[in-house]
């Protein structure tokens, strides 16, 4: 059973963080990336070609992590592979001990620097992880065995932010009936969205079904900000954040309270199971929001079954 | 094209804007049918929808999941829209779907495809 697995069916508190994208460099390259945040994370999600740009494979980075000690998650998306890659990436990743599965539809190619590229989306998200759930269970799509059966722990993504608002809490209880036990909840500016989302999600069942993890995004600059507003399929920055650090005196401080702030705000909210950190830059934070938010080193935590307090 | 496909494609086509993917399931997406959707998403709308709900990858196209989620619900048999769908059967592209229902063709998932349609 992968820590993350363990923690969450424990119930204690997690954190997750995203791995800033690998391209080069060996394995002290990954090393490097996950290091100022290392005590503080249950895992690290191995990206897969974020915003349809090419990088080092999420499968060969999540195996390097395993490597280096860290456990990995691994995202998936739809938009690059067939179901036959998608199956045998599972497969082959599963072989390294890499059990965390994130699967995503994926940005579409339009939204990289390649968009002539051949989009795939031979699955989608819902399917993807009822595959995954049918490879744990010991056999491939087809039905063809397979033994032994990897041990896998599925999660997938929702965004609370983008419409149809009233429909992400049925879509994401469609994700846990395909299999999925956890879900990182997408980069949310708009602290309403997440609200009523998390609202809904305690009502319908949702958060009992599944770790519902909201995620915290970090940035450094203000055009950082910007950037995710305008670029950032499905994320959207209120004016309010933006102006508030383009005048702020210290630009980096403020971005660093804005992070701060949401995160309090996302704690405070019911059916919170833990955070996802997102810094942008090499360490913009992350070990020091934890800090901020009095949260206890992962040892700390499995030592002594770290819950965090539940809003009234 | 056989010829009921291609019956079915010129009634189809100007109505629902139908792909011919020969495994049809307007019926439980508010009779919007989500091979429109430029990533092919058989079960909900991605992450990327904007805010003013339209298409990601075409901002002048409103999202066929908001419309399909939204007409979902006037119908009797709202709750279909919550169906988890089979990956595609691409071996059925520019069959007629109306021979596949009839014949049940359209129903048969992989056999690793354990979940309920």
């Amino acid at each position: 059973m992968s820590r993350l697995e363990d923690a969450i069916r424990a119930g204690r508190f997690v954190v997750t963080a995203e791995l800033l994208t690998v391209d080069s460099g060996g394995l002290d390259g990954v090393r490097e990336r996950f290091e100022p945040y290392e005590d503080f994370a249950d895992a690290v999600n191995a990206t897969d070609n974020t915003a349809a740009h090419a990088h080092a494979s999420s499968v060969a980075v999540a195996i390097a992590l395993k490597q280096l000690g860290m456990e990995p998650v691994l995202q998936l998306v739809c938009r690059d592979r067939n179901r036959l890659a998608l199956e045998s990436d599972i497969v082959g990743a599963a072989l390294h001990g890499v059990e965390n599965l994130c699967c995503l539809t994926g940005d579409d190619v339009t939204a990289g620097d390649e968009p002539e590229a051949r989009r795939v989306f031979d699955l989608d998200s819902p399917q993807l992880l009822a595959m995954a759930r049918a490879l744990a269970g010991g056999h491939y799509l087809s039905g063809r065995k397979l033994e032994p059966a990897p041990h896998l722990f599925l999660g997938a993504v929702e965004n609370p932010a983008a419409p149809p608002y009233d429909y992400r809490v049925d879509r994401a209880l469609k994700k846990v009936a395909a299999g999925a036990q956890f879900l990182q909840l997408q980069i949310c500016f708009e602290r309403d969205h997440l609200e009523r989302f998390m609202q809904e999600a305690v009502s319908s069942g949702l958060a009992a079904k599944a770790a519902l993890i909201p995620s915290i995004c970090l940035v450094r600059t203000p055009s950082a900000l910007r950037f995710i507003d305008e670029k950032v399929p499905g994320i959207s920055v209120p004016a309010e954040f933006i102006e508030r650090v383009e005048s702020a005196d210290d630009a980096e401080e403020a971005c660093f309270q804005v992070g701060l702030e949401l995160a309090r705000h996302a704690l405070s909210l019911p059916g919170v199971a833990g955070l996802h950190l997102i810094s942008f830059r090499r360490e913009a934070g992350i070990a020091r929001l934890c800090g901020e938010l009095a949260i206890p080193t992962r040892a700390e935590r499995e030592a002594h079954g770290y819950r965090h307090p539940v809003a009234v | 094209m056989k010829p009921l496909a291609f019956v079915e494609a010129a009634v189809k086509g100007p109505i629902f804007g139908c792909h011919m993917c020969g495994q049809c399931v307007l019926h439980s997406t508010g009779l919007t049918c989500p091979m429109n959707c430029p990533k092919r998403l058989r079960n909900g709308p991605c992450g990327g929808v904007r805010p003013d709900g339209h298409c990601e990858v075409v901002p002048e196209m409103e999202c066929v999941w908001v419309k399909a989620v939204e007409r979902s619900r006037r119908l009797p048999w709202a709750d279909e829209i919550h169906d988890l769908r089979p990956p595609v059967d691409n071996r059925l592209w520019d069959t007629s779907s109306w021979r596949n229902l009839v014949t049940g063709r359209d129903k048969q998932a992989p056999a690793g495809w354990h979940v309920e349609a």
